[in-house]
């Protein structure tokens, strides 16, 4: 019988938070193995567990895999969220990756110099309502259905449900002109909803459970310590 | 009869540059809308060609695909240059999504401060030997095979020529402790639509220069 999947990175959402909500609403159980200090880094390195050095990584199915998006794309894969045929597949990354980009910067935030601050967060607002949210509603606005591609759900919408949670936490106000998105993300029937009752993902939500809280002023020192930056 | 993928993005290489060398390799012909000012820039915004308002997009198959990623996984899948099965796949994903860092340097670099260029070579440099083609060479030094993943040319082979070229570029001797990397750089380069492409008349973009770095900086600047 496979193991669960095993998460190694540090504890905090990062670039694995994303993976972390795929498993969770493909209903999988993954345990983690957190990486507290410098000398963690070092010996996962040392035993040639990272192809570039790098976290992420997740021991699945007798594999090491590095890369975010190579990571979410064997598990949207493997659990059917990927789409029918190459066209689903095409905009399903698409969007993703739009997703992915807002998401950088947001990660981003909070190693902003603080005299800069105020006119990114300025900015990230404006691209999120005018650039990322804008193109969502419109897409699920042209097909009328509810989820992004192909009717079902795929990799795309619970993304987009991660990427909500973000952006509420963000400023909530920034939906206020989305009706669709709103519905995905509030409504009692709306895609958020439905995902966060799956087993999985309502005790990944959970206080105390996988789901990272955003990154505060402590756990960005303890990062930035385990992976020796400046 | 299927048209051609057409290419909407400045006139030099940046983020379109390995979707040209993926339709190249896999023998694509394709045609090229070259943005030269903000106001061609506007008219496909205003026009909504874009759905991010942001270039790379190729119109293809009556798509109008963006972000790079994407563009370049559907013509791999298309093109079968993605492996046979889903292991082999995932394999291909995390070394284009290596080298796709290594090259993102690059990428970068025109734009950096003067100042700053020389100290990113160096970095670049490190970077590519410590970190990234010592991977590839192991690989290719283990199986001895032609391509990186399988039996056949996939992307993962494709952008690690075009990062390699680039870099040699800059660092005509990056390759000097990397024999199995050095063999394999020579044969990739005589695949036939690899040849082609590398020869003067392609479709492919020069090395960055003042006029291109101008010409974006006109176009996407507020």
């Amino acid at each position: 019988m496979a193991g669960k999947p095993r998460l190694h990175y540090f504890n905090g959402r990062g670039r694995m938070e994303s993976i972390r909500w795929l498993l969770a609403a493909a209903g999988i159980e993954f345990e983690e193995q957190f990486i507290e200090t410098p000398e963690d880094l070092d010996k996962l390195r040392n035993d040639g567990s990272l192809m570039f050095q790098q976290v992420p990584m997740v021991e699945i199915d007798g594999m090491k895999l590095v890369q975010s998006r190579a990571i979410l794309n064997y598990i949207a894969t493997k659990y059917n969220l990927y789409g029918r045929d190459i066209k689903e597949r095409a905009l399903i990354d698409m969007y993703t990756e739009g997703m992915a980009d807002l998401t950088e910067m947001i990660m981003h935030l909070p190693l902003c110099p603080p005299g800069e601050k105020d006119a990114k967060i300025s900015l990230i607002k404006e691209k999120t309502t005018n650039r990322y949210l804008l193109a969502f509603e419109k897409v699920l606005k042209s097909h009328g259905q509810d989820y992004l591609v192909g009717n079902r759900l795929s990799k795309a919408d619970i993304l987009l449900v991660e990427l909500l949670y973000s952006v509420e936490e963000l400023d909530p106000s920034l939906l206020a002109k989305f009706p669709l998105l709103k519905v995905i993300s509030h409504s009692s029937q709306g895609l958020r909803t439905r995902i966060s009752n799956l087993p999985t993902v309502k005790k990944f939500l959970q206080p105390g459970s996988a789901r990272k809280p955003p990154l505060d002023e402590k756990s960005l020192a303890e990062a930035k310590k385990i992976f020796r930056l400046p | 009869m299927s048209e051609k993928p057409k290419l909407h993005y400045p006139n030099g290489r940046g983020r379109m540059e390995t979707v040209r060398w993926v339709l190249a390799a896999a023998g694509v012909e394709f045609d090229e809308e070259f943005l030269e000012t903000k106001e061609q820039l506007q008219k496909l915004q205003d026009g909504n060609h874009l759905l991010f308002q942001q270039v790379p997009m190729v119109e293809i198959d009556g798509m109008k695909l963006v972000q790079t990623r994407c563009i370049l996984h559907y013509i791999a899948d298309k093109h079968h240059l993605f492996g046979k099965d889903l292991k082999e796949r995932t394999l291909i994903d995390m070394y284009v999504e290596g080298t796709l860092d290594l090259l993102e340097l690059i990428i970068m670099h025109p734009f950096l401060k003067p100042d700053d260029q020389q100290k990113e070579v160096v970095n670049m440099a490190q970077k590519a030997i410590i970190r990234y083609f010592p991977v590839f060479e192991k690989v290719l030094r283990e199986h001895g095979q032609r391509f990186l993943v399988g039996s056949q040319m996939s992307l993962a082979d494709v952008i690690l020529l075009q990062t390699i070229l680039a870099l040699e570029e800059k660092i005509p001797n990056i390759l000097s402790s990397f024999p199995h990397l050095q063999e394999y750089t020579v044969k990739m380069s005589n695949i036939p639509t690899i040849k082609k492409f590398l020869e003067p008349g392609s479709q492919k973009k020069p090395p960055p220069d003042e006029i291109y770095v101008r010409t974006v900086y006109n176009i996407f600047m507020p």
